[in-house]
């Protein structure tokens, strides 16, 4: 099992390769294979992922199961995982066939739909698996593309310009992190991320354009780093592109894109900006921390007015991800774990609202909250799996939105009171857009004519659900699940960052002597 | 000793004495009869003597006291140059044929070019260069308006000459001040002219010949010629102007300002940076407007000549090494961009405005994909090679000190992606439209399929280009 990540990561990739090759027609038959064929890969890809996790050795916060081949120009194809990134792995194995059911009932194109699947599905394991700068920014990048074409070929009525804002602003914040790879492989002569982690960038103020930089070269790739991340997290104010891009993207890919493809933001701050720019993360982290603020409290209120149960659902995404951020740059044992925790369960119970959203728009084709209303009436099923992750999503004790929001608090009332103020206000704002749209929706009386005749959900739906519900509820009553798999490798994380900015301050000091 | 010369020169007599003799078959025989078979044979003759220089140029030869050098830099430009060549040739032969364009001129004139380019990058004097570059020159003149009985063609002949004739009258000038105050015209004299400060009259020749180059790889603000040209000539002519010549015109670029200009590094690397950021934002900005999917493909090359000169600018071994890369993906990319361009048809008429390929996808999914694959890579997407090809002068770039460039460049290449992506956009998002043929020649067929293919494989090892060009480059830069 020497190459078991290279072989999760690929797996997908291979069925891919085999629905491009050798599956004709575009009959019922040929969709129907096409859609099984995914659904076993991606099982498959799974259950792989298993061994991973089984293999792991959540006490030792190095990295485990690395792979090295040498490549271009001095850059290396390395895999490995570790506390911060197993969990990652996980989530998308284990979403990625719930994600390929979702999808059962497109009938357009459904070859090239299951294709762009399976490679995005590579892809993102491949950014949580890569240990090389270049190697990381290829699959990065490459996301991009599928994501693109599933927006845009598969999207709703303003699909072109979601696809097209999607890929410009990620692709736009993307480049000034290449270019900062590039001066980082330059200072430090390798782009091996584990080396990197202990490479120490220069931290001498200069000046750029008349401007003072305080932190040096730290702080500048740490703003290449945060262009990037900002954008793919999103964190305010460039987040205009994610209501966009989910309210057109087809269920499934709004599913991925909230539950998997936001997450590589997060992870890139653990991955590079705090162990590689401490300095820098130290300089900048107050402004993430407001920013972090301002997100939760201001995308709520917006949440609030909005018509659109997918556009709601984007803008509590924001918000939900204003806590990791705040979480991870609060840089204590409590903030990490709970960014982490909670971009987990955001990672299911985000996905499930939106498969929640996507259970009606398959019957009704419209996703305005006004054209519904009193659904409990038809589908007490549906009610109930709505409520459940209603509840999950605003936080209620007992389910996986808790732990995550509780933890990032507690962190960030270590380091600064009136941040975690303003963030706690958020819990009740969440609670009132969640409650009031589930109110609109699903209570009252089943008043209008078109919803007279809808069924509750099917068999299929159940089935994707149960899942997600037992992951919920589990890390909810048992958090020390996801806790004891990525503390070690927080400590650690936390360790080196105090250790690196103590080292910095005292030289800092002796200087000023 | 003339015997040791000829030996080093052998490859371009060869291909001087074949098109000679080629053509004065093609006269005193069936004319325009032979097209067909010359057009195979000559590029048959480009592989051939690809493989000759390739396989056997070893070290680094000084011929004609020191007028011609064949070195790595040389030869592996002469490799790139020679297989583009031939497989514009091979990819134009059924089109032309089937518009009756198939002249038995076309080959011969295109043998010519490319004897004149081989000599141009194996310049190693002012007069060897000037000669290389003017046969080149003539050359694609007289190609760029072979459609005689077209405007646009025509047009794009002479606008083409005029222009050109204005460069080489620069380049020319340029020539002559730096002869006038180096006192030679050899390279390696002019090399130790400016070993202590050098003149101003230097200086002035220096920014002369920067400027006639920059015409020739068609760099803002000297570009002005390339969209009307693109547009007017016959599409596989366009095809070898994207492609052979610019690789051509890039290695001069690089061989004078390294073996005549190397030690005043510092003097030509700001207008090169200048060259280089200009050409990427005028290439990225002005194609987003672009209907007509060969002036689109103008502006692009405009833009990839500026990354190509971001590798130049850095000044070093590693920015030639860069910029070689670029160039050899570059071309490799356009060949099979314009192998797809030459398959666009409506009734058997070429079309190339881009809305016709509305959801092209729809029908001719496979070639939609090849396509698809092909524009991320002149994005630069990742894991496409186009993306390495500007890791590599992005790098490039930072290590000559020229952060700033490397910025600018990749904002450039956002701006870029847009019309990249407006092309995918037709095929896959649009709405239904009137179908192009489905027909392909298995010719075009293959070199689209290749192409992309090489865009994906390639991410392996890039086919083990890297050290090849990091040899080359060692041998120009030292």
């Amino acid at each position: 099992m020497g190459n078991i990540l290279s072989l999760t990561t690929f797996l997908p990739l291979l069925g891919a390769v085999i629905l491009a090759l050798f599956l004709r027609g575009d009959d019922a038959d040929a969709q129907r294979n096409a859609k099984w064929v995914a659904l076993v890969t991606t099982v498959v890809t799974f259950i792989c992922s298993l061994f991973i996790l089984t293999n792991f050795d959540p006490n030792n916060t190095g990295f485990q199961m690395v792979e090295t081949r040498d490549w271009l120009l001095g850059l290396q194809y390395k895999m490995g995982v570790d506390g911060i990134s197993i969990l990652f792995v996980m989530l998308t194995t284990f979403l990625m066939p719930l994600v390929i059911a979702a999808c059962w009932n497109v009938e357009t194109r459904v070859k090239e739909y299951m294709i762009a699947f399976l490679v995005l599905e590579t892809l993102m394991l491949g950014v949580f698996l890569a240990l090389d700068l270049v190697l990381f920014y290829l699959f990065f990048e490459a996301g991009l593309i599928p994501m693109f074409l599933i927006i845009g070929i598969w999207g709703g009525k303003n699909r072109i310009y979601a696809s097209f804002k999607f890929f410009l602003y990620t692709f736009l914040g993307s480049v000034l992190m290449l270019v900062a790879m590039v001066a980082m492989f330059a200072d430090a002569g390798t782009t091996d991320i584990p080396t990197l982690m202990t490479h120490t960038f220069g931290t001498e103020n200069f000046s750029v354009l008349g401007v003072q930089i305080v932190g040096g070269m730290q702080t500048l790739l740490w703003l290449a780093f945060f262009a990037s991340f900002a954008v793919k997290m999103p964190m305010w104010p460039v987040h205009t592109w994610l209501p966009d891009a989910h309210v057109q993207a087809p269920t499934a890919g709004s599913v991925v894109l909230a539950a998997i493809l936001l997450k590589m933001g997060g992870y890139g701050f653990l991955r590079f900006s705090l162990p590689m720019f401490p300095v820098g993360s130290e300089v900048m982290g107050p402004l993430v921390l407001w920013l972090s603020a301002i997100a939760i409290v201001y995308t709520s209120l917006v949440a609030l007015v909005q018509e659109d149960m997918k556009k709601l659902i984007a803008y509590s995404s924001v918000a939900h991800m204003g806590y990791v951020t705040m979480g991870i740059f609060a840089v204590n044992q409590q903030g990490i774990d709970g960014a982490i925790f909670q971009m987990i369960s955001h990672g299911f119970i985000s996905g499930a609202l939106f498969l929640c959203v996507g259970v009606i728009y398959d019957r009704m084709h419209t996703r305005e909250i006004d054209a519904y209303g009193g659904l409990v009436n038809r589908m007490p099923a549906y009610a109930l799996i709505f409520m459940f992750f209603t509840m999950a999503n605003v936080g209620l004790p007992g389910t996986s939105g808790f732990v995550g929001e509780f933890l990032t608090l507690m962190g960030i009332f270590q380091v600064n009171t009136w941040i975690a103020v303003f963030a706690t206000s958020g819990v009740i704002l969440s609670a009132a857009y969640a409650l009031w749209l589930y109110r609109r929706v699903v209570m009252g009386d089943l008043i209008k004519e078109s919803l007279k005749t809808i069924s509750d959900m099917t068999t299929r739906e159940r089935a994707i659900f149960a899942p997600l519900v037992v992951m919920t509820l589990l890390l909810g009553v048992y958090p020390a699940l996801v806790l004891d798999m990525i503390g070690p490798s927080v400590a650690a994380l936390v360790d080196n960052y105090d250790t690196a900015l103590a080292t910095f301050e005292a030289a800092t000091q002796f200087a000023s002597n | 000793m003339i015997g040791a010369d000829i030996q080093i020169l052998m490859p371009e007599l060869v291909l001087a004495v074949y098109a000679m003799g080629a053509l004065l078959a093609a006269v005193y025989t069936t004319k325009d009869g032979m097209a067909p078979l010359l057009t195979w044979a000559t590029s048959g003759l480009f592989v051939l003597l690809a493989v000759w220089i390739g396989i056997n140029g070893q070290g680094t030869n000084i011929a004609f006291g020191g007028m011609f050098v064949d070195d790595g830099f040389a030869r592996f430009a002469k490799v790139v140059i020679l297989l583009s060549a031939a497989a514009v040739l091979l990819m134009s032969e059924s089109y032309m044929q089937r518009r009756g364009l198939l002249r038995f001129e076309y080959p011969v004139l295109v043998a010519l070019a490319v004897v004149g380019m081989m000599v141009m990058v194996s310049a190693g004097d002012l007069m060897a260069l000037y000669m290389g570059l003017e046969l080149q020159s003539l050359a694609l003149y007289v190609v760029a308006s072979l459609r005689r009985d077209s405007v646009k063609s025509t047009e794009a002949g002479l606008k083409y000459f005029v222009l050109g004739a204005l460069s080489s009258g620069l380049l020319l000038y340029g020539a002559s001040l730096t002869y006038g105050f180096a006192g030679t015209t050899l390279f390696a004299g002019i090399i130790e002219a400016t070993a202590d400060e050098p003149s101003l009259g230097l200086l002035f020749g220096l920014v002369f010949l920067i400027a006639g180059f920059a015409f020739k790889v068609s760099a803002a603000p000297f570009h002005m010629w390339t969209p009307d040209v693109y547009e007017g000539s016959p599409t596989p002519v366009t095809a070898f102007f994207a492609t052979a010549p610019k690789v051509a015109a890039m290695a001069l670029f690089a061989r004078v300002v390294h073996d005549a200009f190397g030690g005043i590094v510092g003097d030509w690397q700001q207008i090169v940076a200048f060259l280089a950021v200009v050409s990427m934002f005028l290439g990225a900005i002005a194609a987003i407007g672009q209907k007509d999917i060969k002036r689109l493909m103008a502006y692009s090359s405009i833009a990839h000549m500026g990354f190509a000169l971001m590798g130049l600018a850095a000044g070093t071994a590693f920015g030639v090494q860069a910029m070689l890369i670029y160039m050899a993906i570059y071309v490799t990319m356009n060949i099979g961009t314009f192998a797809f361009i030459l398959s666009m048809e409506r009734d058997g008429r070429p079309v190339t405005s881009i809305d016709s390929l509305k959801m092209y996808s729809k029908r001719q999914p496979l070639r939609a994909l090849a396509m698809l694959v092909l524009l991320f890579s002149l994005a630069g997407v990742p894991p496409m090679v186009g993306f390495f090809g500007k890791f590599y002068v992005l790098r490039a770039a930072y290590d000559g000190g020229l952060a700033w460039l490397a910025v600018a460049g990749v904002i450039a290449s956002v701006i870029g992606a847009f019309y990249y992506l407006r092309i995918v956009y037709f095929m896959y998002f649009g709405e239904e439209g009137e179908a192009l043929d489905g027909k392909i020649n298995p010719v075009l067929w293959g070199f689209l399929m290749g192409s992309a293919a090489v865009m994906l494989i390639g991410v392996v090892n890039l086919f083990g280009i890297e050290p090849i060009a990091a040899a080359a480059a060692a041998t120009l830069v030292n």
